[in-house]
Parts: structure tokens; C-alpha cells; sequence
């Protein structure tokens, strides 16, 4: 359970850096997050690639993907960009559809058999073993902290940050904020594509149910319900509605319902998310 | 940010995930509450048998009828004795029809409610990612799915389906009677995913083997809302439409069929997927008559009148139409459900012969050696859909399989295949991998 809340938070921390850090929305994050699990999964069933290898072009696929979406997708902004990236992941979806010879489609495949194990230092590591999932996971969504942590801090983060506030005025100081949003993107994308990858090596199994709006839309609600704009929201977020997730559906089949009304009191009571409350309210030094 | 603060942060995190491993701190979601029953004196300890079933998502309707019955056969199981003089427990969890739900609650099962085995995945693509993780967890996981997966081979030697014949020994069953009785020239509509790909692909065998033809192969993805254009692609030299649909549009989906091809249709043969859990008498349907379905199963009384049928129908609360007793117009999905029944059963047969008492390595492998050792299911209330032949080897489960003709919007059987007729050359041996 860890291992999937610490991937899934990486995903959903590769979101923030475009949500919460540069102030673009988009409802097609599921493209990247796929392309990720893709490139990894089909490498590895096809041609038998080693983990490290897969993972490089799991992770090349999304960032790549990235730069043709972003091209086109960056020349929109607010409602169009969410409509445009919603439409390109939708797109990809339905290609992992309709090449179903080759994703095998909605069912998906298994990489147990294919998947050779991660070899480090003279010694293997098989992701079947859960405490390799574990710290697989743990440095994956490590190294996803400390680049947006880095990010943030440096100046391009600030320069991302001025492009949320006020992009024209960014724009008036001398910065090409179509660069610096494009930047944003790749980095947003590799991050996802890192988390949908290195999912694809830990749980052995890639399909195209991974691709489809709904999965947009998760990193959307974790990002949210931790607080968009700060470090450790994605992680709060993503391991409070997987734990609401499981604690409710104990207590009853209608757990969705109670997930819809945490979220609306979010929005009634917690507008900037969990951390972002506690910022604003508690702790100012909150990242 | 600088060299120190990077270093402080790395530090940071890999102090917390560390002590986190060190220290087992590994939060659960909350306290097991049905798993908390200690054995005591005088009532021994339940077998506690997780039920990961599709409550939401498109699955819903399967799983209604699913926990139904899986719910009437623990019962007769309890009222039995339970099994090996243990009481029977359930443990249900949602997975919405969702593969990645589908791993957690397989996990949920395995770890927080330790079960001592998981039963009753219906879609394919749940199964499938849920599969890698019963076996890495290394628990006996009992699909009741129809898919080709389990005994294709490509899950592992945890994942069973004996309560259930699979696509492609139900289609193989059935396509001499479709080429020899409605026609040669056949064209498919299937949905796009694995299971209209088992049904594309060993229908096109069968009907190449027979000397027919496919004319052309119409899937339709899952999340379709509307139809018609599809059918606007099916050849006009088409003798056979050969349809299976899931999921929630398919009342859309044979309202559209009968719209667009109105009384010039071809002959029509659908596997009641296409109707499951929809009233024939629904406006819009008047269309099916003469036309033909397969059913695993047979959803009206009479179909296939035997007393572990009847016994079976009025455990589970079916009228004779195949609706609730309760709610007559809430349909079965009685083709398909039974099979949780009959999984139970066989879990019930392979603890008792193989003595399994402990979910531990060495109790689970002589149950699963137990189960791989099985030949025949024999017909009765444990197997009222018929008698089956397991396949150890595959880890699937062969039986017979029923077409139906709609006469006066109700289904009539108008056909019966052997077991033999559904058989086909094993393409995997589970029994060859390690446990």
C-alpha cells in the first residue's frame, strides 16, 4: 500500500509542478502517466529490456510526448488548455485501444514472466519482493521531492511561479514564458512518466484503463485536497484519499459518496488544501 | 536551493523511509474488524474467504448478483457443517470494477483481513492486474471470470477458475452448431478489450476450421454510448451477426441493432452478455424473436430442468423468469453468477481433501496440489449448472454450454453441447511452476 501511495504521490507531485507552481490545469495528465507505464511495459515485453533501461524509456516517452502536446497545448490557456490536454490524452486512450494487437487494449498485460530483476552493485533485486517495491517506490518519489523542492527554489521556479501570478507582466519583464511553461510541462511530464514507470516495474501490470480521464482527474484531487503550490501536498493529498478510499468502503458500498463529501468540504472549509491551510494558518515555513 | 539544504532534505527522507522499514511502521487502514474473532472453545475458527466483487463501475450489475450468490452458497455451505467443521466467512471488498483497486483490494484481503484464499473477479482486466499479486503474495486466487487468461497461461499456478468454462471452450462448443445451422459467412461485433479479443480470436478459428468465413471483425470500445455506426460496416453478404456486449450500454446496443436492421436482418446469434441482467419483455427488444443466444446457463425455469437446478434457483432467490423473487424486475445475471457458487464448493472439496487448516506455505501447497489433481466436478447442488471437467494442468474447468431461441420474448433452449465439444489442446502447464 505504501509502495502505490509513495508512486502515486510522485505523479501527482510531477502535477503540481505545472498546478500548483505555474498555474496551468490540465485534464490529460493520465497521457504522461500512461506514456511512462507504456514505454516501460512494452520494452520490457517485447524486447526483454532490464529495468534501468525500461525505465529511461518509459520516462523518455512521456517527456517526449510532452513537447508535442506542450507545443501545441501552450498556445491555449485556462479552460482551452484543460479542454486540449483532455482531448490528447483521450487520443491516446483510444490508441491503446485501437492498437490492441500491440497494448493488448483494456485488458492489459503482465510483466511477471518477462521482467528481470534489478541488478545493482553485483546483487538482484526482484520487484516481487515487497521490500524492493518499497524502496523502489521510496526513491523514486524521493528524488521526484528533492527535484521540485531544487525547482522551486532556483530561479526558474521563481520565474514559474511569476508566469501563475501574472504572466503578462512576467512576460513584460523580459522572459519568454511560452519556454519557461514548456519547461514546466517536460518536467511535469517526466516526473509522471517516471511515476507511471517505475508503477509498471513494482506491480507487473500495464493497461489501458491507466490512460483514461479518470486518472487525469486523480492527480487533480490529491493535488487539490493536499494543497496545490506546496511541497508535501501531492503525498498528503494522495495518501488521505486512498486511505478514505479504503477505510470507507469497510463501512459502506456507498464509500464514493463519502469521498465527494470530504472533497466538498475541502472546498468549503479548506480552499487552499490540507498543507496549504496549515501554511496559511499554522506553520509559514511550510515548503 | 543549496548544497547543504539538498543534502539536508536527501538526509531527511531517507532518515524517515528507513525508520519507517527499521521500526514496521507501516500504517494499515484500520483495525480487521471480522478478521478479529479469535477460536474459541466449543466454535472453531471461521475460514474466512476474501470476496473481491465489482459493487460500482461497470461491473455493478455482475456483482449484485455475484455477492447474492456467493452469499446463498456460504450459507448452504454453513448450514452443511461449513467446511472441514469450520464455519464459512465472507470478506467482500469493492474493487469498482478498477484494476488498480483490483491489486489493493487484493492486497487488503491478503494483508489486513488475512483471508485464507480471494474468489470471485468477473472482468478481465481486473483479473488480470490483480493476478501478479496473488501470486506474489502467494495466496490461491479463484477467478470467476470466462476469460482465456487463466488458462492461457499467462497468470501463475495461485490463479484458478473451476467454477466456470472459459470463452474459448464456450466458443469452440458453439460455432459447428452456428456454421452448420445459421450460416457461413459471419461477421463479429465484440468489445474492445480482452474479452471480445478471446472471442475474435477463437471464433475466427472455429469458423475457419469448419470452412466459414469471417466477413468482418466491428470492436467496440467499452466506454461506446452509441452504435449505429457500427452496424452501418457489417458486409450486406453477412449470413450470421455474431454480437457480445458488456457493460452498461448494452440495452443501447441491441435497441440500436433492431432499429437499424429492422425486419432485413441477418440471423442473429448473441452470447447473453449482450443481455445480462435486461428483461427481455423491455420495449424496443420485440426484434430478438428468432433470434438466438448462448447461455452458460439457462435464465428461464425450464431450460434445463433438473432438481440441483430448481434447489440452486430457489437458494439464490430467482423466479422462474430469472429476476429477484423480491424485485421482479430486478434480472439476474444468471448465466454467469453461478459460478461463484460452484467455486465455493470446489474451495470447500480441495480444504477438506487436502487438509489445508493454515494460510502457510505448506498447508497452501497441498491445496493447490489437491486442486491440480482433480478430474471431474459431478453434477448436484454443489454443481448445479452440470458436471465439469478439470484440467489441472490449465487450472480451468470444462462443462456443457446451452443456445437459446427467443420465442415470445422469452429464452427457450433449443440446443445442448457435450463437454467433449468444448475441449481444446492446453497451451500451458501451471503445474510446472514452482510454488
Amino acid at each position: 500500500m505504501l509502495a502505490r501511495i509513495m508512486l502515486l504521490a510522485a505523479y501527482a507531485i510531477g502535477y503540481n509542478v505545472l498546478l500548483g507552481y505555474t498555474g496551468l490545469m490540465s485534464l490529460g495528465h493520465a497521457l504522461f502517466f500512461a506514456a511512462g507505464m507504456y514505454g516501460t511495459g512494452l520494452s520490457v515485453y517485447y524486447w526483454g529490456f532490464p529495468p534501468a533501461p525500461a525505465l529511461a524509456v518509459g520516462i523518455a516517452a512521456s517527456v517526449l510526448l510532452a513537447a508535442a502536446v506542450g507545443w501545441i497545448a501552450l498556445r491555449t490557456a485556462g479552460v482551452s488548455f484543460l479542454i486540449v490536454t483532455m482531448m490528447f490524452a483521450q487520443a491516446f486512450y483510444l490508441a491503446t485501444l485501437y492498437f490492441n494487437t500491440i497494448t493488448m487494449g483494456e485488458q492489459g498485460f503482465v510483466l511477471s514472466a518477462q521482467l528481470a530483476p534489478l541488478r545493482l552493485g553485483g546483487r538482484d533485486f526482484a520487484f516481487s519482493d515487497p521490500v524492493v517495491k518499497y524502496n523502489a517506490a521510496f526513491v523514486v518519489f524521493a528524488l521526484c521531492l528533492v527535484l521540485t523542492v531544487w525547482l522551486t527554489r532556483s530561479p526558474i521556479g521563481r520565474i514559474l511561479v511569476a508566469v501563475r501570478e501574472n504572466e503578462g507582466r512576467t512576460r513584460l519583464l523580459g522572459y519568454n514564458t511560452f519556454n519557461y511553461k514548456l519547461l514546466a510541462l517536460l518536467i511535469s511530464a517526466g516526473i509522471s512518466g517516471a511515476a507511471g514507470a517505475t508503477y509498471t516495474l513494482v506491480f507487473a501490470y500495464v493497461g489501458s484503463s491507466f490512460a483514461s480521464i479518470l486518472y487525469s482527474i486523480y492527480p487533480l484531487l490529491w493535488t487539490l485536497l493536499g494543497g496545490a503550490g506546496t511541497t508535501l501536498g501531492p503525498l498528503v493529498g494522495t495518501a488521505a484519499m486512498t486511505y478514505v478510499v479504503d477505510i470507507a468502503s469497510e463501512l459502506t458500498s456507498s464509500y464514493l459518496l463519502v469521498v465527494g463529501a470530504a472533497l466538498v468540504a475541502l472546498v468549503v472549509w479548506f480552499p487552499a488544501g490540507a498543507m496549504g491551510h496549515l501554511r496559511s494558518r499554522v506553520w509559514p515555513w511550510l515548503p | 536551493m543549496s548544497r547543504r539544504e539538498a543534502i539536508k532534505a536527501a538526509a531527511a527522507l531517507v532518515g524517515a523511509g528507513v525508520a519507517g522499514r527499521v521500526a514496521g511502521a507501516v500504517p494499515l487502514a484500520s483495525t480487521p474488524r471480522a478478521a478479529a474473532q479469535p477460536a474459541t472453545a466449543g466454535a472453531r475458527k471461521a475460514l474466512r474467504v476474501g470476496f473481491q466483487v465489482h459493487r460500482t463501475g461497470i461491473g455493478a450489475v455482475y456483482g449484485r448478483w455475484y455477492e447474492r450468490t456467493a452469499t446463498a452458497a456460504a450459507n448452504l455451505i454453513n448450514e452443511m457443517g461449513g467446511i472441514a467443521g469450520r464455519p464459512v466467512q465472507l470478506v467482500a471488498e469493492d474493487d469498482g470494477t478498477d484494476p488498480k483497486r483490483g491489486v489493493e483490494v487484493v492486497e487488503k484481503l491478503a494483508v489486513h483481513h488475512k483471508v485464507d484464499f480471494i474468489f470471485g473477479t468477473l472482468f478481465s482486466h481486473v483479473v488480470i492486474a490483480s493476478a501478479p499479486r496473488a501470486g506474489e503474495l502467494k495466496i490461491p486466487y479463484f477467478a470467476v471470470s470466462e476469460g482465456y487468461h487463466v488458462p492461457s497461461g499467462k497468470l501463475n499456478r495461485y490463479c484458478f477458475q473451476p467454477g466456470i468454462t472459459d470463452v474459448r471452450s464456450q466458443v469452440t462448443a458453439v460455432a459447428p452448431w452456428i456454421v452448420n445451422t445459421l450460416g457461413k459467412k459471419v461477421t463479429m461485433i465484440f468489445p474492445d478489450y480482452a474479452f471480445g479479443y478471446d472471442h475474435r480470436d477463437f471464433l475466427g478459428r472455429a469458423v475457419a476450421r469448419l470452412r466459414g468465413t469471417i466477413r468482418a471483425l466491428l470492436p467496440i470500445p467499452p466506454a461506446e454510448t452509441s452504435f449505429t455506426k457500427y452496424f452501418a460496416r457489417v458486409p450486406a453478404d453477412t449470413e450470421v451477426l455474431y454480437h457480445v456486449m458488456v457493460g452498461p450500454g448494452v440495452l443501447t446496443f441491441v435497441k440500436q441493432l433492431g432499429e437499424h436492421f429492422g425486419a432485413r436482418k441477418p440471423n442473429l446469434f448473441g452470447f447473453i452478455d449482450s443481455l445480462e441482467g435486461v428483461d427481455f419483455a423491455s420495449p424496443g427488444l420485440e426484434f430478438l424473436d428468432g433470434t438466438y443466444f448462448w447461455e452458460a446457463f439457462p435464465r428461464y425455469a425450464g431450460g434445463y430442468p433438473t432438481p440441483y437446478e430448481r434447489f440452486y434457483r430457489e437458494r439464490v432467490g430467482v423466479n422462474d423468469a430469472g429476476a429477484s423473487v423480491q424485485d421482479p424486475g430486478d434480472v439476474a445475471t444468471y448465466s454467469h453468477m453461478f459460478g461463484c457458487w460452484e467455486t465455493l464448493f470446489v474451495i470447500k472439496q480441495a480444504v477438506e481433501q487436502s487438509g489445508y487448516r493454515d494460510p502457510t506455505p505448506r498447508d497452501y501447497r497441498a491445496l493447490i496440489e489437491t486442486l491440480e489433481s482433480f478430474q471431474w466436478f459431478n453434477e448436484g447442488i454443489q454443481h448445479p449448472q452440470g458436471p465439469k471437467k478439470f484440467v489441472g494442468q490449465i487450472h480451468q474447468s470444462f462443462g456443457q454450454q446451452f443456445i437459446s431461441k427467443v420465442e415470445n420474448r422469452r429464452l427457450k433452449v433449443v440446443h445442448r453441447t457435450r463437454i467433449e465439444d468444448s475441449l481444446y489442446q492446453p497451451e500451458a502447464d501451471y503445474t510446472r511452476q514452482p510454488l
